[in-house]
Parts: structure tokens; sequence; C-alpha cells
């Protein structure tokens, strides 16, 4: 079986340390994870977290499994096996002496990113979509010189109903 | 000299118990654990904990037991659980006292024991300011328990200890933590016991897929060569009577890992013994032949496989586990069946018939005749098996056995044969040095009526030697064994076998003398250097009413088998020369 990427939804009760049991299971099971986010969700009380993994299946049912014997993980779903919407954000900073902008705006834009911020030597953008884009941008717009880049990891929804 | 007496949740206690009052935490906690149906706690004071102490003290219905050790407490915990099948409890202070409880968690978590424990914590408002004896036992407990509660609001209190008791104790039995700061102990609020539990996603599973009860069923149909392999999770569901059932219905020969010892009985010709690294040669065969190999309550062990490529390698696995996670863990299932052992076996015997397992039977007896468990017994040294199996006749296999670890647990497993679950009581997954003996006093407190003896080595004796005193105060009428081969016996073993005799820091010269060590806690003991006077000592201890323990000097150079060296197929199997 080959190992591929898997976007796992989990529902859980949002009680205080619910994030680290989660994590550290990932961590002591030897699961990996590529992305982790926590939000609060549609219901009072419960959180959703959004994990990137890698895995085959038979590893992936395992993290299943392990993930439902923790007392606060109501609900687990590998959305990735249904069509679904993939979303990252994430902030780069860039080096953007006045006259290099022009240039950097206009890759900005076919991305469909957006200028949050203008320093006096930097330009910060905000790009927003699946990891794929996110790392695109990121590599174009590396050669004019990265300053921070922060990503938030993936937030991920099953399409339709 | 204080005698415990166990008091019943009698019908006085409960309106008693019931009545809203406006309370502090700790009076809530030693009400709500009464109400849990709790007899007796194990447990150790500290500052954290003093409010909970100062409830206890002069609380006429309350048990509470002081070991000399926290880790003595929670194995004590766990053998009182073992043994009864209730939920076992403990308490302690915080930071160092809940320290010293971890390897007793990791214990009971790895044995799926039923614990709920209670330690207390620093203030609330000096959580996390590296208080004075301040730790975070949640986060250093979280990989080794079933789920575990800092309680931040005196209001939950009561709500807590009942979730806590019903997880720990339903579907895959575990060890739940109930940390509580100071504070909290002491703050009042009204006392308000409700006995709805709902905790939204948990719903141990109970009953099995009716589908993979029919494919079990056919498979066994099919079978020429079928094998069951029965783990601590029929001991733990009480299944014992449905996996006796199954077995006479369907004529299947039976294997019992450590942990399944007394889930079946050994008297039974069907029974083949223990499977893995000092399991039987039988049993470790049948394993390797089998067609069909159906896994109940057992969550096959590295101990019990060995080398997994290779494990049962013509074998079609099905596998009935309460934990549905234990199903494909370790080997490829094709008929999972998760649900209560207990139930799915119920299900299962409504329909099982004979397998066509006759050949089959008649090649496993054959071989159980020709390599049946032995030793070298000779009449200068006593052996260590010899002891066991003295230990097994004069008791005519009806004590609590619990063992400490190494090979006089693996010998006691070998020699000492069970026909009752729960009378073997032995740390499996962990494997923790220093349980055997704590366990056997929380055995006897939960069983009076039964004669208990725990086993142990002279190394392990001396990881909580000190609860000796608890078994001299209370006249705790534990007999306890001390298989004294002055060495680090399992790990000699080793040394020996697979690293060439280079014995490392084995020898355990400086070792106290056992008798005159049990004379200065004020418990009788006795020496025995060959069969002669290992007889005699042990008629005395027997007809010694209190505890006793008794040091048999044995032959030094014993090995445990057979033995499966790691990497191996469990039937690569070296017999020694006996
Ligand atoms: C707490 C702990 N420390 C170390 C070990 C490793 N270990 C396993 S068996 C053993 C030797 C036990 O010696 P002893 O108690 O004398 O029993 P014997 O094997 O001689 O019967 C050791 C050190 C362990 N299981 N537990």
């Amino acid at each position: 079986m080959n190992a591929t990427k898997h976007t796992i939804s989990i529902l859980v009760n949002n009680q205080p340390g619910v994030l680290q049991r989660v994590a550290s299971l990932f961590g002591r099971r030897g699961f990996n994870i590529e992305s982790i986010t926590v939000g609060k969700s549609e219901e009072e009380g419960l959180s959703r977290m959004i994990i990137v993994t890698i895995g085959d299946d038979q590893k992936l049912e395992q993290i299943s499994k392990q993930l439902y014997k923790v007392i606060d993980v109501i609900k687990v779903i590998d959305i990735s096996a249904n069509p679904m919407v993939e979303r990252e954000l994430a902030l780069i900073k860039v080096n953007a002496e006045p006259s290099i902008r022009p240039e950097i705006i206009g890759v900005v834009e076919t991305f469909r990113a957006t200028i949050v911020d203008i320093g006096p030597k930097s330009i910060m953008v905000q790009v927003v979509g699946d990891s794929d884009k996110v790392k695109a941008m990121v590599e174009l717009l590396k050669p004019y010189g990265v300053i921070q880049l922060t990503r938030t990891g993936v937030a991920a929804m099953i399409r339709g109903v | 000299m204080s005698t415990l007496t166990l008091k019943a949740t009698n019908k006085e206690l409960y309106t008693k118990l019931m009545q809203p009052d406006v309370i502090t935490g700790s009076e809530i906690l030693l009400r709500s654990l009464l109400l849990e149906g709790v007899d007796c706690v194990f447990g150790y004071p500290g500052g954290a904990v003093l409010y909970i102490y100062d409830a206890i003290h002069g609380n006429p219905d309350f048990n509470h037991l002081l070991t000399r050790h926290e880790q003595g407490a929670i194995h004590a915990a766990d053998g009182y659980a073992r043994s009864t099948g209730k939920v076992g409890v403990c308490i302690a202070t915080s930071g160092p006292g809940a320290t010293n409880l971890v390897t007793g968690i990791a214990t009971a978590y790895m044995d799926s024991v039923p614990l709920v424990i209670i330690t207390g914590n620093v203030m609330s408002t000096a959580i996390g300011t590296d208080a004075f004896q301040e730790a975070d036992i949640t986060g250093i407990t979280m990989p080794i328990t079933k789920h575990s509660y800092l309680v931040r609001d005196v209001k939950d209190l009561s709500k807590i200890v009942h979730e806590a008791f019903h997880i720990a104790s339903t579907g895959r039995k575990g060890p739940v933590l109930i940390d509580i700061p100071k504070d909290i102990s002491a703050h009042k609020t009204e006392f308000n016991y409700d006995n709805q539990i709902n905790i939204r996603g948990y719903n141990p599973t109970v009953l099995p897929n009716k589908l993979q009860v029919e494919r079990l069923l056919k498979a066994i149909d099919e079978a020429k060569k079928p094998v069951i392999l029965a783990g601590g999770g029929v001991v733990y569901a009480g299944a014992q009577e449905e996996l006796l059932e199954f077995v006479s219905k369907t004529n299947i020969p039976t294997i019992t890992t450590l942990l399944g010892i007394g889930g079946f009985p050994s008297s039974n010709d069907l029974w083949l013994g223990m499977p893995g690294m000092h399991g039987t040669y039988t049993a470790n065969k049948a394993l390797q032949s089998c067609d069909l190999l159906i896994g109940i309550g057992a969550r096959f062990d590295d101990r019990v496989t060995m080398k997994v490529d290779g494990f049962a390698p013509n074998a079609k696995i099905a596998h009935i586990d309460v934990d549905p996670a234990e199903v494909g863990k370790v080997v490829e299932t094709a008929i999972p069946c998760v649900g209560d052992v207990k139930k799915v076996l119920e299900l299962v015997n409504q329909k099982a018939k004979a397998a066509q397992s006759e050949a089959w039977i008649q090649e496993l007896q054959m071989m159980k005749k020709e390599f049946p468990l032995k030793y070298k017994d000779d009449n200068k040294h006593l052996k260590p098996q010899y002891v066991i199996e003295m230990i097994h006749k004069t008791t005519e296999g009806e004590a609590i056995v619990t063992t400490d670890v190494g090979q006089h647990q693996m010998w006691a497993a070998q020699y000492y044969k069970f026909n009752h679950p729960r009378s073997w009581i032995t740390s499996g997954g962990l494997g923790t040095m220093g349980f055997g003996f704590p366990a056997a006093i929380g055995a006897q407190m939960g069983n009076p009526d039964r004669l208990v003896v725990s086993i142990n080595g002279d190394g392990g004796m001396q990881m909580c030697a000190q609860e000796l005193a608890i078994c001299a105060i209370h006249n705790i009428p534990v007999k306890i064994v001390v298989i004294n081969n002055q060495v680090l016996g399992m790990v000699r073993q080793w040394q020996e076998i697979i690293y060439d005799n280079r014995y490392s820091h084995i020898d355990l010269s400086g070792s106290p003398d056992f008798v005159k060590l049990a004379e200065a806690y004020g418990v009788k003991g006795l020496r025995a250097t060959n069969k002669e006077e290992a007889q005699k000592a042990w008629q005395e201890a027997m007809d010694t009413p209190g505890p006793v323990l008794i040091d048999f000097i044995v032959e030094k150079h014993e090995n445990v088998y057979p033995m499966v060296k790691q990497g191996s197929t469990i039937d690569e199997m070296l017999m020694g020369d006996s």
C-alpha cells in the first residue's frame, strides 16, 4: 500500500488539554502531522481540528481508531476521501524596494492574492488557497527575498450537503 | 493493631450519603467514592490533599490503607481491581506523590485495569507558576491514562467522579486520573449526585456486527486446524464460562496468553498452555501451523507473536475484541468482531458447531505428551520450578497468585495451574518489577477469605519491600515467596544466551537477609535451601494465620525454557537441556 496525503477532520469536546491529547497521540504512535489547525465549530462547546497527515490505508485506519479512543473526540472523518474544499492562508513579507513593487504586484494579482501591508522596504502578501497554491506563491516570491512567512495550516470541508 | 472491615453500601448509608448538604469538595469526593461502592482506598497524604485527609479522619464509612510508598498504593489498588473486577482507587498528593504513581498508572494502562487515581494539586491560582510541589500530572500521564480530569470547579466534582468510574470500568478498561487542586477540595457547594452519565463521543461497542459473527462461524466450519488465542480480555469481560462453552461446542484447542491465564481452565484437555517467548512447545507450534486463529481479548503483543512476519503464516485470523483499535493493529485480520467479549461469545455460541478438528487435536495431544514443560530436578539444589509446583500442589491450585517480573514470573505461569479467572495477577504489558508484592496486598484486601500467594524474585522484592509494614500492621495474611537466586535472573539468562555469558551488573550481593527484613517489619520470616526445608517452611507458612515471608534459596543458573529469542519466529524454540 502506498502512503498518500490525507486530510482528517476531528470534532472534539472543547475541553482544556484536548489539543494536547490529540497532538501527542500522533507523536507517540508515530503518525506524522503535516499541518494542524483548530478552531471553534458550528456548535457551542465543540471544536474542529483539521490534521493533514501521510500514510497508507492501514495507518489511516489506525489513526482514526486511536483518535476515537480519546474520550473528548466525537467524530473523525477522512475528508480527503470525498470531494472537498481545502484552504490555507499564508502571510508573506517580501523585500520590496519601491522600484520593484510593480513587478511583485503583478505576480500577486495573477494569483489573486492581496497586498495587506506596505512598509518602506517590504510588502506583506496574503494568499488564500489550497496548499499547492500557497506553495507556488511562496516559490514565486522567493527570488525577491522572503523576510518572514507564516502559514495557518489547512482548513477543509466536504462539498455539498 | 487495627482491622479493616469492608463497609457495604447499604441502604441506610446510601440515604445518608445522598442527603443534599452544602459540603466541601473533599467531603463530596468521599461521598462520591462511597456511592460508587468503593470499600477500600490505598493512599499517601501530603500538603495538597490535606483537606481530603482531614475529611477522611474519623469518617466511619471510609477504609483507607496508608502504604509506605505511592508506588505501593497504586499497585495495591491494581491488585485489588484485577482480583475483584471492581475499580481500584488510590490517592496521592501533588508533585512527587503524583509522579511516584506514574509506573503504576502505566502498568494498569498496559493491562487494561480499571483504576481511579485521585491526585491533589497546588491551589488552582498557583497552577502554572512552578509552585512548591507542582507537577503537571494530567500532562505527564496523558499517554498512560484512558482519560483524565483536572477539576476546575467544585461543582463539577461529583459528576467527574461518576464519569471517571464509568470510563474506567466500561469498554476497554483502564486508569482514569482526577487531579484536584487544593482550593477545590476546600470549596463548598451543594452535593448533588446525579446518576445520569452522558459522555458525548464515548459509546463503547457492545454488540458485534452480525455479519462478521456469521463469517466467523463459517470459517470455523471450514477450518481443519483452528486454534483459539484467549487473552486478558476474556478475564476482564467475565467471559470464562462463555469461552468454555464455545470450546466445548467447537472442540477448538485453546491457548491462553500470560494475562489470559485463568480465563480457561488449565485442567481442560484442549488447553495448550501459554504462547510466545516462554510459551509451551505445543502452543507455539499450534499457532504456526493453524489455519484459523481466533484471537479473543488478546492484543497480539510482541512477546506472543515474536517476529510478526512469519507469525501464524497459514492462518486466517479472526479477532474478537472490545477495542476496535486492537483489530488489525499488529496482524492482518480477516474477520473482525468488535464488541464485549462476553456478548460476542454469547452470540457465537448460539450457533456454534463442532469443527472438523479431530486429526488436528490428535496431532497436538501427541505433541503435548512428547514435549511437556520440564526441568531437570536434582536433590542437591532447590529448583525454582520445584518450589512453584509444590505451592501449586499444596494449595490445590486454589490460591490467588501474584507475581513480580522475571524468571519466577514465567515459572509461576508455567508450573502453577489455574482453573479460575482473577486468580493470576501479573504485570504483563509493562513488565513492572515491584508490582507483585503490593498487588498481593490489594488482592488480599479485596478477597479477605482467599489464600493470596505473592511470588517474587530477590530483585523485584526489594522494589516495594517497605510494604511489609502494611502486612504486619493490618495483619494481612499474604504468603510472600522470594525465589532467591541471588541475581537478576531473567537478565542473567539473556546475558548468558544472547550476550555470550557477559554478566553485566546482575549480581545482587548486598541484598538484605530477607528473613531478618521481614522480622524487622514484624512479619514472620522463614528460609529454605533444600526440598525438605522448602516443604517444612511452606507448611509452616500455610499454618500461620498472618503474613509470612519465605526465602527460598534456589539454584542460581536455572533458565526458563522453552525460550524464543527476539527476532525469531515462535516455533524456533530453545528447549534447554532438560
Ligand atoms: C522496574 C523494572 N526495572 C527493570 C526491569 C528489567 N528486568 C526484567 S526481569 C529483571 C530481573 C528480575 O530479577 P529478580 O527480581 O531477581 O527475578 P528473577 O528473574 O531472578 O526471578 C529485570 C531487571 C523491569 N522489568 N522492571
